[in-house]
């Protein structure tokens, strides 16, 4: 609750509740809670049987995932026997937005510092708590959209049924997910699923760990796509400010971001001209579906990298995944097709009504103890004050304000206690041996 | 109405920026459009900075209404001698030192006038100066 960077979160009858409208999905909430409350939908692998062709587009953080031991081979030959008749990666489509980028970055028309649309969850941020800077966002789509709009062009000029065919993205991260579930400025996104990378990586890695990866068809040659060094570092910290042309700045970590956009939006830091903000510390490497830790992460993708560069160098036939034969095709897809608009959080619609509030919510501030100890069921004792004026909760949730009133016989001991049962739920005041880190922990 | 009052301390750069960030929280509560509120608080960070970079200390009296923000800068310093001149831009005190450094480029005061709606100065050289900034919401 306390982690939420958009306070979205409130706790009723012990259950955590989120606000949609001010949730950016970045999944700081399903890392640090402690009793598995969140979830994240995401697609079955049961989907793909609707489909002829399944085509899987993984990150490259998907390999990093695997210990050095494992190779590219054997992950492609698991996720044919999983059920994906072809496996690509998204990188490709790394080398048409930087050209796009490039450009706007160059040109006047836009206004600067442009900031990289990549990460989802920086997109709602920026729509919810930085509505002035939404102009400044890059109107392109991602490298997992461009991947998908690619194979699917490719595949139709091989002959394949477009209604049989299946693309589905393999994610590390939450706001993708709720990218495809409610896209931002695009009508319908240009995948058919989003499939959850733990949950894939650990399915991949049960089968060739029990050694049961067999090659079905050998005589078929798998085909390994071949991104190039910086393609490869694009999902990583400073992966794409490396190769803006200008003064182009990484920030990572969404606390971190959100101190950032503040100086930005204050124009206390002046003269950048693109800025690549990533949510999770680390960017996709940390983000919130992966299985592994990010810095190991970061290290193989990085020696992976290398390795690419080293062989597109030294073989001059060698040629890196890129796109390239269907640039002109994707340059008039890449922009996002509608708006991004700002989505701001105000106390009341009617400005006059929103100023009673915000005085009334100070003059509660005078009361409440100001220790943000969450136990009303709001993550701040302010969040607490503007849902009283908003009429979402009383002030007889804090439990200070309670022993005030109970020593001025406002409020009875019973009252009391059903009023902690309300927020934490009925049997919450009950012992219990079960929970983490009491006598019987259990999960 | 409502207002905020702040304190400043002239040497402190890195509290700098406080009382511009506090009135952006609440003109965006408020549901003010963006782009004004950007203004606002462009003049006012202007203003918080010109405190800590010249005075000894100041005080930032900020009133809100539905209709418009006004901010109050007082400040005990070495005032300005002739405002007329520090109104221009590209005026600056700063010595050739200074501004190989970067700073004192003399575009505080011109970009304070330049996202208010109405501007006034008053110095009185060897006490203070004192600023009030008005932008209005519509």
């Amino acid at each position: 609750m306390t982690v939420c960077p958009t306070q979205a979160i409130r706790v009723v009858k012990g259950k955590a509740l989120l606000n949609p409208y001010r949730c950016i999905d970045c999944g700081e909430c399903f890392r640090v809670c402690p009793t598995f409350a969140y979830s994240v939908m995401h697609d079955n692998i049961e989907v793909l049987t609707k489909f002829k062709n399944r085509i899987a587009l993984v990150p490259g953080v998907f390999f990093g995932q695997f210990p050095d031991n494992i190779s590219i081979d054997q992950i492609h030959l698991a996720m044919r026997q999983l059920g994906f008749s072809h496996v690509y990666e998204i990188e490709g489509g790394v080398e048409i937005l930087k050209g796009a980028f490039n450009r706007m970055v160059t040109s006047l028309e836009y206004e600067k510092p442009i900031i990289s649309s990549f990460c989802p969850s920086i997109v709602r941020l920026i729509q919810v708590r930085f509505p002035g800077l939404v102009g400044n966002i890059a109107p392109l789509i991602a490298p997992a959209d461009i991947a998908a709009i690619y194979y699917r062009k490719k595949l139709m000029e091989e002959g394949a049924d477009p209604k049989e065919t299946g693309i589905f993205y393999v994610t590390p991260c939450a706001a993708k997910i709720a990218a495809f579930k409610s896209p931002v400025g695009e009508e319908v996104s240009a995948l058919d699923g989003v499939i959850n990378l733990n949950f894939l990586f650990n399915k991949v890695y049960h089968l060739i760990f029990q050694g049961k990866i067999v090659d079905d068809n050998p005589s078929v040659e798998i085909p390994l796509d071949l991104p190039d060094e910086k393609s490869i570092r694009w999902s990583l910290t400073n992966g794409e400010a490396k190769n803006i042309s200008g003064r182009a700045l990484c920030v990572d970590g969404i606390k971190n971001v959100i101190d950032f956009l503040e100086k930005i939006e204050n124009e206390e830091v002046t003269n950048i001209d693109f800025l690549e903000l990533r949510a999770c510390d680390e960017s996709c490497a940390g983000g919130i579906l992966t299985a592994e830790n990010r810095f190991l992460v970061v290290e193989r993708l990085n020696k992976r990298a290398r390795k690419h560069g080293l062989l597109i160098r030294e073989n001059p036939d060698v040629k890196a995944t890129s796109f390239a034969d269907k640039a002109d095709y994707l340059l008039d897809r890449i922009i996002l097709p509608q708006k991004i608009e700002p989505r701001s959080i105000v106390l009341d619609e009617d400005m006059v009504k929103a100023m009673q509030k915000l005085k009334k919510s100070r003059e509660l501030m005078c009361f409440l103890p100001a220790i943000d100890c969450g136990a009303c069921g709001a993550p701040t004792c302010q969040a607490l004050a503007e849902d009283i004026v908003s009429q979402k909760a009383n002030l007889s949730h804090c439990i200070f304000m309670q022993r005030q009133m109970e020593k001025h016989n406002k409020l009875s001991n019973d009252h009391a206690f059903k009023i902690i049962e309300k927020v934490w739920g009925a049997s919450r005041l009950d012992k219990d041996c079960y929970k983490k880190g009491a006598k019987y922990e259990t999960n | 109405m409502m207002y905020f009052d702040y304190k400043v301390a002239g040497g402190d750069f890195t509290g700098a920026g406080q009382a511009s960030s506090q009135l952006k929280k609440v003109l965006k509560q408020l549901g003010v459009n963006p782009v004004i509120i950007k203004r606002a608080v462009i003049a006012l960070y202007e203003a918080e900075v010109n405190i800590v970079a010249h005075a000894r200390k100041g005080t930032i009296r900020i009133q809100v209404t539905a209709d418009f923000v006004k901010m109050l800068l007082d400040d005990e310093g070495p005032g300005i001698k002739d405002i007329s001149k520090a109104m221009e831009k590209g005026y600056s005190t700063a010595s050739d030192k200074v501004r190989s450094m970067g700073f004192g480029a003399g575009m505080g005061l011109p970009n304070i006038e330049l996202n208010a709606d109405i501007f006034k100065i008053t110095s009185t050289p060897g006490e203070g100066t004192h600023l009030e900034i008005i932008v209005q919401f519509k």
